[in-house]
């Protein structure tokens, strides 16, 4: 097992719980990134907008901080020095998923950070159920694109 | 305009910037916990979702950490009554388990297994300026209007 990159993970993991307690404390929002941006794109909340584009650079820059930095706390799988990986699929396959994180994050209220880690973290019982089916229905997608279709990624 | 209308309105003016300046803070932050944590590598997610195949354990790590981190800092924050910059503490007060919920994240987990990004990561690594994810980000916003206009007509 690699544990720098596990060491790497639970560093930046610390992180994202740091930004998360840091908005809930400063402006008592939920770290949710398709609510704060999906939120800012399709509604455009008047009044309620400048934190969300702030929050939105933010979260370009980090990385791209990272870059200028040199790289070397990037964690790219096999390529030390890197920060940003390469896309797995091609530009079909990407144009399907988005439609369905899009879909998929409108409708259930939440992605990754605003259920699986702010949702979790309060304990909530609909991030809970909606954590275990997004993850469930994503093991089983890369099971079936992988090993029954043999599609996508580098084996 | 007298002073006093004058002052308040500086110090309103004031507390907007202080707002989006705790905002800047907040997204730059995360930015660097998916950088640093690998998650701005589709292979390290797809590598954790594989689990038949050479499994990445590294996506346990990071929700770990963060999950640990952010229930910690909650029970911290919680001890006051408000934010510190004005407000109210602004959470979810939904409680059922509905199809919509359970429906979206089917669909969300679908996507996020195709390719790897969930929508911080998408978003974050903008910088890379990859085409494929250009696509898959303007399918997304694209998504989120669709999921608007479905839940508006829901209601309706």
């Amino acid at each position: 097992m690699d544990w720098t990159a596990g060491l790497q993970g639970l560093v930046g993991g610390v992180l994202i719980g740091l930004s998360a307690t840091w908005l809930m404390a400063t402006l008592g929002r939920i770290a949710g990134i398709s609510g704060i941006v999906g939120n800012l794109i399709t509604q455009r909340p008047k009044g309620d907008s400048a934190w969300r584009v702030a929050f939105l650079l933010g979260l370009i820059s980090g990385p791209l901080l990272l870059m200028a930095l040199g790289g070397g706390l990037g964690n790219v799988a096999g390529s030390p020095g890197e920060v940003i990986g390469a896309p797995v699929g091609g530009i079909g396959i990407m144009l399907v998923a988005g439609l369905l994180v899009g879909v998929g994050t409108g409708l259930g209220s939440g992605c990754t950070s605003g259920h699986g880690v702010c949702g979790l973290a309060r304990l909530a019982p609909r991030s809970m159920a909606a954590t275990g089916m997004f993850l469930l229905t994503a093991l089983v997608t890369v099971y079936i694109s992988r090993h029954l279709l043999g599609l996508g990624g580098v084996q | 305009m007298n002073s006093s209308m004058k002052s308040s309105m500086s110090e309103s003016n004031k507390n907007r910037w202080v707002k989006t300046a705790a905002g800047y803070a907040a997204g730059l932050i995360f930015g660097l916990g998916l950088a640093v944590s690998g998650m701005t590598d589709p292979a390290r997610v797809v590598g954790f979702l594989d689990v038949a195949g050479a499994w990445d354990p590294t996506l346990m790590f990071v929700l770990g950490g963060a999950v640990v981190t952010t229930f910690i800092g909650y029970r911290l924050v919680f001890k006051r009554s408000a934010p510190l910059l004005g407000g109210v503490f602004q959470l979810p007060t939904k409680r059922e388990l509905d199809a919509k919920l359970l429906g979206g994240a089917a669909l969300f987990g679908i996507g996020w297994g195709l390719s790897g990004y969930c929508p911080g990561p998408a978003i974050a690594s903008i910088g890379g300026l990859s085409l494929p994810l250009l696509a898959m980000l303007a399918t997304m916003v694209l998504g989120w209007f669709v999921a608007k206009r479905f839940a508006a007509k829901r209601l309706a």
